[in-house]
């Protein structure tokens, strides 16, 4: 690793998994569950957030030493909102509608608390270089969260990876159907989501027993 | 009527948390414990119900297409600004939290002490932009209503965190596998009431109604059938706001 000591590689893949800001810090909860019916919509959600959070991150660590305190909350907001509204008006125009699906959910990134998370705990006490690889990798562990959640929905829900019928037909019967497989129509519906959070939640701290909460 | 009908339907059909997951954060963050869960329920109420009727008129007067027309000669009415709302929003959302804080400080110490330390929470709460942004995408009609939508809406969200307060006061006791124990099992009680609330969505329409409705659209395949619900429901409720429309315009 020429271009990453090790302890700058430790802020990419620490929220990865151990640290991971949905499942370990509880933050960003509200668009990972709300996006996630088809794995398209938690890629590009993913990648919107990775893009706001990345720079967002750099802006607020560059003007941390100019902005007072007392305000910093409306700055921060400023500075996401400015590259939020940046997103919204790329995804508007290059692809309408996955922006139509993804509808207020783009909006509310602003509020992401994983933004304002990252800024207040991160950002303002750290370089521009750390706070991009720490914005990065926490993006990353959102997206891994959201793209492992939109995939087991869209499977098990609609029999479709990206559009593309992965299980076979179902009105043809094909592929799984034809031994009388069948969509399980309930995970595409919003409470789904919140469940299969739980599981990757459970699944994590089975697997790593550090992380268990005394209640 | 459509004041109580938009006000019930924002409580527990289009609840913030069941249904649209919005103030999840906080929600997850604050619900350990009763008494704090009212706190921070009651400040989303008070600032919602200040927050939505604001935007609403940035939202009329300045940000929706031909807006700047209305009061500003018939010149501007070729600017669109709609760009901005997340600006605007988040701008008047921090604002008024603010404000809000001094006042209450001012002329409320009690309610201070009670609300204080969340009040400056909520300015990053999706609950509060998303309330805004949901009024401005469902294009409620007049201020009155947008009024009644921040209000349930605040309602609802004040419900679903003493619901789930309450709910891990006691699950204290219960004796939860260890790795589902905290954040594990909020989820997924949060989901099996979400189940729960989405029994709610008959509650305006009538269930047989809509799945007649449906039927047209969406013989073609079985996914889209289920994309179709979706967007249909989606519809459903634009449509009923337009019918209000209707009636306002009467």
């Amino acid at each position: 690793m020429g271009l990453l000591s090790k302890k700058d590689t430790k802020l990419i893949t620490d929220p990865l998994a151990d640290n991971n800001p949905i499942t370990i810090q509880v933050l960003g909860i509200c668009s990972a569950l709300a996006i996630t019916a088809e794995l398209k919509a938690s890629i590009v959600m993913s990648i919107s957030v990775l893009f706001v959070l990345g720079v967002g991150n750099v802006v607020v660590s560059l003007m941390r030493n100019i902005i007072p305190s007392k305000i910093r909350i409306i700055v921060q907001l400023v500075v996401v909102a400015a590259l939020v509204i940046i997103v919204d008006q790329v995804l508007k125009a290059f692809a309408y509608e996955l922006s139509k699906t993804l509808s207020v959910f783009v909006g509310l990134i602003i509020t992401n608390c994983i933004i304002m998370g990252r800024f207040e705990a991160f950002a303002l006490g750290n370089g521009p270089w750390r706070s991009f690889l720490d914005g990065i990798g926490n993006a990353a562990g959102y997206g891994a969260i959201l793209i492992i959640v939109g995939f087991f929905r869209e499977l098990l829900g609609s029999g479709t990876l990206l559009g593309f019928k992965v299980l076979g037909d179902p009105i043809e019967k094909t592929g799984l159907y034809a031994i009388g497989y069948e969509n399980n129509g309930f995970m595409l519906l919003s409470p789904m989501a919140l469940i299969v959070v739980g599981v990757i939640i459970w699944v994590q701290r089975t697997r790593n027993k550090a992380l268990i909460e005394d209640h | 009527m459509e004041h109580l009908e938009l006000f019930f339907k924002s409580i527990f059909i289009d609840n913030m948390v069941f249904a649209t997951f919005l103030g999840m954060c906080s929600y997850l963050a604050v619900s350990k414990k009763v008494s704090t869960a009212v706190g921070l329920g009651a400040a989303v109420i008070f600032v919602l119900v200040v927050t939505v009727p604001l935007n609403w008129l940035l939202d009329q007067y300045i940000l929706q297409p031909g807006a700047l027309g209305k009061w500003l000669g018939a010149e501007y009415a070729s600017y669109d600004l709609s760009f901005l709302s997340f600006i605007m929003f988040i701008a008047t959302i921090a604002t008024m939290v603010q404000l809000v804080e001094i006042i209450v400080e001012k002329f409320a110490p009690a309610l201070y002490n009670s609300l204080g330390i969340f009040l400056p929470l909520i300015a990053v709460n999706c609950a509060i932009l998303g309330g805004s942004l949901f009024m401005q995408s469902r294009e409620i009609p007049t201020i009155g209503l947008a009024t009644t939508y921040g209000l349930g809406s605040g309602i609802g969200w004040f419900l679903a965190i003493l619901a789930i307060a309450a709910i891990r006061e006691k699950i204290r006791y219960s004796n939860v596998p260890p790795a589902l124990r905290g954040l594990g099992i909020t989820f997924i009680i949060t989901g099996l009431m979400a189940i729960g609330f989405m029994s709610f969505g008959g509650m305006l329409t009538g269930g047989d109604e809509e799945s007649k409705k449906e039927t047209p659209e969406v013989v073609e395949r079985i996914e889209a059938e289920k994309e179709a619900i979706k967007k249909e429901t989606g519809a459903e409720h634009s449509q009923s706001i337009a019918d209000n429309t209707i009636k306002v315009v009467e």
